[in-house]
C-alpha cells in the first residue's frame, strides 16, 4: 500500500524500498500494519517529534519484540495505535487493523475493536486495574462490553476460567476479590486474563514484566506464551530488555530517537547486528553467561532531544563509526539482505569487521562529558525499571 | 580469579581481617494494630539474622528480590535504620547501638551510594555545593581555593566536567546523576562504599559506563564495596563474593564463579534459571525452573524452611519424610563445600546456566 502524504522533509526517505519485507507487504496476510507513523506533541520548548515514520507489518501467530531506550518512543508508538494518545497529540500515518484504519477512527467504533480485536497489556498492573471494583467485575465488563448477550452468570464463569488459565490458585474466590487483595505477578496476571477475555488478534504488551522480580517474570513470561497458544494471537512485545527478547521475538524492531533503525529476524538481530546502536546495545548488558571477565561496552553520550533534531543520523554523536556524510540526511530503513533492514550508511562495513561491540566501541570511553550539551543532553534516560521499587 | 586484573598495589584479598563484620544482623519493624492505642500486633522481619564479611579492597554482592531486605541490610549497617538486634564491627569498631554524633567519624570511613540518583539530590543545591557539603561538614578543606580544587578533583575522576559545577541536578541525565552521586560518596575518601541498586534506574547503555567507573574507582582507591543489586548479570560483573538473600534470610554465600557454575541452593538455581540471556539460540534451547507461587510475607515467615512454600524440589523431587525436616527445622547457612555455604538441608549442586 501506499504511504500517506502528509509528512514533508527528510521523513519521506523512511519509506522501506518497494519490495522490501514491511510496509509493502500484501495487506491480506498482515494482521496489523504501520505505516509511516509519525506523533508529535507540542511543549513549551517546541514540537516534540517522539514517533518519527514507524513502519511494521504484525502477521498472525508472530511476536514482533519493539526495543529501545527510554524516550525512544517505543510506547508512544502502540498508544498511538490503540488511540490512547491525548487530544493534543498530532498522529499522521496510517494504522490498519485487518485492513481497517483506526487512525482517526471514531471512538465509539474503535472501542469495538479495543479489547476484542486488539488487546494491551500495560506496564505497572497496580495502575491498570481499578482499585475500587472487584477483580470478578472487571473481567465481566470486559467480556459484556463486547457481548451484549452474555448473562452475568456466563461471564464470571468465563472469568474463573481465565483466571485458571493465567494460574491464579484458588480462582473461584479470588475472583471476588480486590486487586489490593493481589501481589504484583498475580495483578499482572489478571491484566493479562483481562486482555485474553475477548480472544483478541493481536496483544500489544508494553513492558509487561519491568516491574516485576525476575522469577515472577519468568511465570508471567510463560503465562504470556500460554495465553497466545490459547488465542492464537499474534503479540507486540514493547521492552528495554534485550535477554526477554531473545526468548520470546520472532521479529525484532529497534528503535532510537523515535525511529525504527534496524527490523529483522531474532536472530539477524542478535548474531549479525548492521546497526552500530544494536551493536552497542548488546554489547553493553552485563552477560549472566560471561565465562571470563570482560569490561563493559558503555555507549558514550546520551539520546538526543526530540525537540529540533540536527539534520543526519540521530546516532551520529554517539557512533564510533560516525564519519561527515552521516551529517547529511537521516539515513533510510533499508534492505541489508534477507528481510533485514537497517538505517545506516555504513552497515556494509559492519558485516565486514563482524558483530563484537569491542571491536567499534571504546570501552575506556567514559560519559560524553556533557560535551556541548545543556539542559538538551538531560533527557528521560532513566529506565522504566526505576517504577520498580526495591526494598 | 579475584585479583584478576585489580591493581596489585590494592589491599590484597581476603587476607587478615575483614573490614566489615556483621554477625546476627536483625531489623523488625513494628506492625501496630488498628486501635486507639494501637498496640504492637506482630513484626516484619524484614532482616531476620544475617553474617556476613567483607574483606578490605573486595566487592561483596548481596542479591535477592524486592522485599528480602537487602536495602535494609545496607541501611542497617550504616545506621541509618538502626538494627534491633546484632553486631556491626567496621574495622573492629562495634557500629549497633552508636549515637549520631559517635556516628558521625566512622561515616567518613563507609559511604552509601543510593538507587535514585533523581531523589538522592537536593535538586536546589548546585553540583558544587552537594559534592563539597561532605567536605564542609567534616571540616576536612580549608579555604575556599582547596575547596574548589578538590571538587574539581572528584567531579572530574566520576568522568564528569568540572566546568559544569554551577549547574543544578536537573541539567543532568541520569547517569550523570549517578556520578555526581557517586563523587559526593568519595569526598571523604571512605575505605567502605555501600552500593544500594547504583544502576538499576539507568537505561543499559548508560549503566554500563557507571559499572566501569565502579569498577576503575575500586582499583584505584582500593575500595571495599557492598554491592546491593536484583540483577544477577551486573552483580555477577564487579563481584568477588556474593550472598543470595531470600525473606529476611542469606541463603546461599559463594565467590562468584562457584555460586554460578554450581548453586547448590534451589532458590539461586531459579533465580540463576529465571533470568534471560541476550542470546536467541541459547534461550531456546535453555530449560527454565519456573517457581510457583509469590513470595510469603515476612511478618509471618513458613514455619522450616522459608522457601519451601515456592520450593521445586520440596514440591516434586522429596519424599514424605524428608519434607516433613523441611516443615520443621529451619536449615542453617552452613558450609557444603570449602567457601560455599547453603541453607538446604537438600543442598546439591544444578547447573542451569
Amino acid at each position: 500500500m501506499t504511504s500517506s502524504p502528509m509528512t514533508t522533509g527528510p521523513m519521506t526517505t523512511l519509506h522501506p524500498a518497494p519490495g522490501s519485507a514491511t510496509a509493502s507487504a500484501p495487506t491480506t496476510d498482515a494482521l496489523l500494519e504501520v505505516t509511516d507513523l509519525n506523533v508529535r506533541f507540542p511543549t513549551e520548548d517546541g514540537i516534540v517529534h517522539a514517533v518519527r515514520g514507524v513502519n511494521y507489518a504484525l502477521r498472525s501467530g508472530e511476536v514482533l519484540a519493539v526495543v529501545g531506550e527510554s524516550g525512544s518512543g517505543k510506547s508512544v508508538t502502540s498508544l498511538a495505535i490503540m488511540g490512547l494518545l491525548p487530544a493534543s497529540a498530532d498522529i499522521s500515518g496510517s494504522v490498519r487493523y485487518r485492513g481497517t484504519e483506526l487512525l482517526g477512527m471514531r471512538d465509539k467504533a474503535f472501542s469495538d475493536i479495543r479489547g476484542k480485536g486488539v488487546a494491551m497489556i500495560f506496564q505497572d498492573p497496580m495502575t491498570s486495574l481499578d482499585p475500587v471494583y472487584k477483580i470478578g467485575s472487571q473481567i465481566s465488563e470486559t467480556l459484556r462490553t463486547h457481548d451484549d448477550s452474555m448473562s452475568k452468570k456466563a461471564a464470571r464463569d468465563r472469568g474463573i476460567e481465565l483466571l485458571n488459565l493465567v494460574g491464579i490458585p484458588n480462582a473461584t474466590e479470588r475472583i471476588d476479590q480486590y486487586p489490593h487483595e493481589f501481589s504484583g505477578g498475580m495483578r499482572q496476571r489478571v491484566v493479562i486474563a483481562i486482555a485474553m477475555a475477548n480472544q483478541p488478534d493481536v496483544i500489544i504488551a508494553d513492558e509487561p514484566t519491568t516491574a516485576l522480580d525476575v522469577t515472577v517474570q519468568a511465570q508471567i513470561l510463560d503465562v504470556l506464551n500460554t495465553a497466545m497458544a490459547e488465542t492464537g494471537a499474534a503479540m507486540v512485545l514493547i521492552t528495554h530488555d534485550l535477554g526477554v527478547v531473545a526468548g520470546v521475538a520472532d521479529k525484532v524492531l529497534v528503535m532510537y530517537a523515535g525511529r525504527p533503525v534496524e527490523l529483522g529476524h531474532v536472530d539477524e538481530i542478535y548474531y549479525r547486528p548492521r546497526m552500530p546502536y544494536t551493536l552497542g546495545l548488546l554489547g553493553s548488558m552485563p552477560r549472566l553467561d560471561a565465562t571470563e571477565h570482560q569490561r563493559l561496552i558503555p555507549i558514550p553520550g546520551s539520546p538526543p532531544s526530540l525537540v529540533n533534531m540536527p539534520p543526519g543520523c540521530p546516532f551520529g554523536p554517539r557512533c564510533p563509526l560516525h564519519i561527515d556524510e552521516c551529517d547529511a540526511d537521516e539515513p533510510p530503513l533499508i534492505e541489508v539482505g534477507g528481510g533485514h533492514l537497517a538505517a545506516c550508511i555504513r552497515h556494509e562495513e559492519l558485516q565486514a569487521t563482524g558483530t563484537h561491540a569491542e571491536e567499534i566501541f571504546d570501552s575506556t570511553a567514559v560519559d560524553d562529558l556533557l560535551s556541548g550539551g545543556s539542559a538538551d543532553t538531560s533527557v528521560a534516560e532513566v529506565s522504566s525499571a526505576s517504577g520498580q521499587a526495591k526494598v | 580469579m579475584t585479583t584478576l586484573e585489580k591493581d596489585p598495589s590494592a589491599p590484597a584479598a581476603k587476607t587478615g581481617e575483614p573490614i566489615l563484620k556483621v554477625t546476627g544482623l536483625e531489623k523488625l519493624f513494628p506492625i501496630r494494630g488498628g486501635g486507639l492505642i494501637r498496640r504492637i500486633v506482630g513484626h516484619v522481619r524484614a532482616v531476620d539474622g544475617i553474617d556476613l564479611e567483607v574483606h578490605p579492597g573486595q566487592v561483596l554482592g548481596l542479591v535477592g528480590e524486592s522485599g528480602c531486605g537487602k536495602s535494609t541490610t545496607g541501611r542497617a549497617i550504616l545506621n541509618l535504620q538502626p538494627a534491633t538486634a546484632g553486631s556491626v564491627l567496621f574495622r573492629g569498631r562495634e557500629i549497633v547501638g552508636l549515637s549520631r554524633s559517635d556516628m558521625r567519624p566512622l561515616r567518613r570511613d563507609i559511604q552509601i551510594v543510593f538507587q535514585d540518583p533523581y531523589a538522592s539530590l537536593n535538586p536546589r543545591l548546585p553540583v558544587f555545593d552537594i559534592v563539597a557539603e561532605p567536605l564542609i561538614i567534616h571540616n576536612l578543606v580549608k579555604g575556599d581555593a582547596a575547596l574548589r580544587t578538590r571538587v574539581k578533583d572528584l567531579v572530574q575522576m566520576v568522568g564528569l566536567n568540572p566546568e559544569h559545577t554551577n549547574r543544578y541536578p536537573a541539567d543532568f541525565s541520569g547517569g550523570q546523576r549517578q556520578r555526581i552521586g557517586i563523587a559526593r560518596a568519595l569526598a571523604l575518601e571512605p575505605a567502605m562504599l555501600i552500593l544500594d541498586e547504583p544502576v538499576s534506574a539507568l537505561d543499559v547503555s548508560i549503566q554500563a559506563g557507571v559499572i566501569n567507573l565502579l569498577e576503575d574507582l575500586q582499583d584505584q582507591l582500593g575500595l571495599s564495596y557492598l554491592f546491593i543489586a536484583h540483577d544477577l548479570s551486573v552483580v555477577r560483573h564487579i563481584s568477588d563474593r556474593i550472598a543470595v538473600m531470600y525473606l529476611g534470610k542469606i541463603i546461599e554465600l559463594a565467590d562468584r564463579d562457584t555460586l554460578f557454575a554450581r548453586p547448590m541452593h534451589p532458590y539461586t538455581q531459579a533465580l540463576l534459571s529465571a533470568i534471560p540471556i541476550p542470546d536467541p539460540e541459547r534461550e531456546r534451547r535453555r530449560e527454565r525452573i519456573i517457581l510457583t507461587g509469590d513470595i510469603p510475607s515476612p511478618a509471618n515467615p513458613p514455619s522450616g524452611c522459608r522457601f519451601r512454600t515456592r520450593c521445586f524440589k520440596f514440591a516434586l523431587e522429596l519424599t514424605e519424610d524428608q519434607k516433613q525436616k523441611c516443615i520443621t527445622v529451619e536449615p542453617p547457612l552452613a558450609a557444603q563445600e570449602p567457601g560455599h555455604t547453603s541453607a538446604c538441608h537438600y543442598s546439591a549442586v544444578r547447573t542451569v546456566l
